[in-house]
């Protein structure tokens, strides 16, 4: 090193200057990162979706498309809601009270949803966000357990749920199929996007 | 500033050309520290061909990908079709884009060889670490490349893969969701994030990519070639002519540079062949699923990534709860044998302890799920760590007691089964097998410090084995 002596009022300037800097570069980079946020295009496209489901019979699946994602209508069968009694007790989380993706108050039941037949959920897996496939089919199937129930499969990791979206334990899903918020306009026409509360 | 060099009297205008030039760049000095000059062990065997194969590979998906964005529309109404255009209406597109996607996989195969070659002559030893860490990062850039460029088909598979490897982010505790919507610029995998995608596949990161090949080569460059003897042929004791040039070195430009050529013709026969008869590789290089437009609304019944990513993906499926019960279980064993064993202090063990019991704690708060994107994360960056892990005396396989050649065959058949599982749905069988596969891919590399300095080594020559033909 030299043997100059420090000078240190140019030291304590450079290092002002340094730190000026440093903030203007700092704040230069909030835009830059600003932009990889949603834009006001992508925040408007999310209204509410009205659906009929006067046509949908018993054992049927229709899947609608609110914010880019597929909103599942099934009306169950008797035996469906049945069968919810009997894979209660293999559940990882058989009440919906995990908050990952908390369950409107009005389908917190065995059957969550308002109508006991009616099932509206987020046809989309908590663990990765594939959307699960439908296995109405009960009995012992491949990637399936034999005493199937009918329900859901993941084709991605293996997930399982139960005919009510509810997640089977020890699978990669954390939480239950997720139900969106929704309500009935009347009793064929359901509005999914929009509760009452709302 | 440099003295001036004069060409000598009666030069050719070529030589006074390079004179003029020498004296304003160094031409001639790049060109022989990098090749005619540069020292190279001369016991090179065939493992040594994937780094300049990697290279070539990397020029050919830069030449295709420069073509392919001519045609290409970053854009999720027309993205699909401006594929199929290539395919089908512009003229030698389909070379071009099939140059593009066997490239593509070609370069994990070359880069996996030349990592294993690393991996058992200890090339990643001192002082190479920096060599090796550099690598480590331009694996993640190829990881990144093929992920994202995987998405500009806009086909089913690249719909779906994406959404998987985006909400993986959304796995990590408190800022995940934001944190995967920043990613995807929407709430789903859409237009935005395609074109992202788009941007990053093309332009950030390869000019990263660019950045970290050239510190490979120069780290290399200053650190010299390790060997199959993994002997320093540059070291102080390492016998010299008179110029100070190393004996069991030549010069990479001739000698490896048409040992390299040579390989780059094979090379080339297996990669037209592919490009040529079976482009999409029986659903390997290029998934059939591909071949149907994305569709947000319906997953493919079977999803699963490209073959060179399943290893890792294996990994991922492979923690459940149960997982992360043996993993619990495994650590407090670990502790057991601190107190047991271990030669710490009595502070140590009860660091070690804490540290468990907090570690613990944290595997049972937070979901298998969050888990398993860190597993499939840490799969790959305790590669980073390999040049503090390995305690071995020796650094080549060559002279390793032979329980650790074994130990390395088996690593690479779990490597191999682990990739195998990953592109089959999910079974139970196939979880264990997974589930053994990933503790292995871990117990492997973190007690290493342990088990690579069991045995005793065989001697190490002084000079690099080397027979003249």
């Amino acid at each position: 090193m030299s043997d100059q002596q420090v000078d240190q009022g140019k030291r304590t300037w450079l290092i002002a200057t340094g730190c000026a800097g440093a903030v203007g570069g700092v704040a230069t980079a909030v835009p830059f990162v600003s932009t990889f946020t949603p834009s006001e295009r992508a925040k408007a496209a999310g209204a509410a979706v009205e659906v009929d489901i006067s046509s949908l019979k018993p054992g049927e699946k229709m899947t609608v498309e609110w914010r880019g994602k597929p909103v599942w209508i099934v009306r169950r069968t008797p035996e469906q809601l049945e069968s919810l009694k009997a894979t209660e007790s293999q559940l990882a989380d058989p009440k919906s009270e995990r908050t990952a993706y908390p369950t409107p108050d009005y389908a917190k039941n065995q059957a969550r949803s308002i109508k006991p037949e009616v099932f509206v959920a987020v046809g989309i897996c908590s663990h990765l966000g594939c959307s699960p496939s439908d296995k109405f089919q009960t009995g012992a199937q491949p990637s399936l357990p034999d005493d199937w129930h009918g329900g859901f499969l993941c084709p991605c990791h293996g997930s399982t749920f139960d005919m009510a979206g509810r997640v089977f334990k020890n699978k990669p899903a954390p939480d239950n199929l997720e139900v969106p918020p929704h309500m009935y306009l009347s009793d064929s026409k359901l509005l999914i996007g929009e509760d009452k509360k709302a | 500033m440099a003295e001036f060099k004069e060409a000598p009297a009666g030069a050719s205008a070529g030589v006074k050309l390079l004179t003029w030039v020498d004296n304003r760049f160094p031409a001639s000095k790049l060109y022989k520290e990098h090749l005619s000059e540069y020292y190279a062990p001369k016991n090179f065997n065939w493992w040594y061909i994937f780094g300049s194969m990697a290279l070539l590979v990397l020029v050919i998906q830069i030449v295709t990908g420069i073509f392919l964005v001519m045609h290409y529309k970053p854009d999720a109404a027309l993205a699909f079709a401006s594929v199929e255009y290539i395919m089908r209406d512009v003229p030698w597109g389909w070379l071009i884009r099939y140059m593009h996607s066997t490239g593509a996989s070609a370069f994990f195969v070359v880069v996996y060889l030349h990592m294993f070659r690393g991996l058992i002559y200890g090339s990643y030893r001192k002082p190479r670490e920096l060599v090796w860490i550099f690598g480590c990062g331009i694996f993640l850039c190829l990881m990144a490349e093929a992920f994202m460029g995987y998405l500009l088909p806009w086909g089913q598979m690249s719909y779906w893969g994406a959404q998987v490897i985006v909400n993986l982010f959304a796995a990590v505790p408190f800022v995940g969701p934001d944190l995967a919507l920043l990613i995807r610029g929407d709430y789903v995998v859409s237009d935005a994030t395609l074109n992202r995608f788009f941007s990053f596949h093309v332009i950030a990161v390869p000019l990263v990519l660019l950045g970290l090949v050239v510190a490979h080569i120069i780290a290399l460059h200053e650190v010299g070639s390790n060997n199959p003897d993994g002997v320093e042929i540059k070291g102080p004791k390492a016998p010299k002519d008179a110029h100070g040039k190393p004996l069991d070195g030549i010069p990479f430009h001739p000698y490896y540079t048409v040992h390299d050529i040579f390989g780059v013709g094979l090379f080339l026969m297996v990669f037209t062949a592919i490009v040529f008869f079976s482009p999409e590789l029986g659903g390997y290089f290029l998934e059939y699923n591909n071949f149907i437009p994305a569709d947000p609304l319906k997953t493919p019944a079977h999803i699963a990534p490209v073959w060179y990513f399943t290893p890792f993906y294996s990994m991922l499926r492979a923690t459940t709860d149960v997982m992360v019960n043996v993993l619990v279980v495994i650590m407090a064993a670990g502790v057991v044998l601190t107190w047991l064993k271990g030669n710490f202090s009595t502070k140590g063990k009860l660091i070690a302890t804490v540290a468990v019991l907090i570690a613990a704690a944290l595997l049972k708060i937070f979901d298998a799920k969050f888990w398993g994107v860190v597993v499939m994360g840490g799969a790959v960056v305790i590669l980073f760590f390999l040049p503090w892990l390995d305690h071995s005396p020796v650094k080549s396989i060559r002279y390793r007691p032979d329980w650790h050649k074994y130990l390395y065959g088996v690593f690479v058949v779990v490597f191999l089964v682990l990739g195998y599982l990953g592109i089959k749905p999910p079974s139970d069988i196939g979880t264990l097998v997974s589930q053994v596969g990933t503790l292995f891919y871990f117990g492997f590399f973190l007690l290493m410090p342990w088990w690579s300095k069991l045995g005793t080594p065989k001697p190490v020559p002084e000079r690099v084995t080397f027979h003249p033909h």
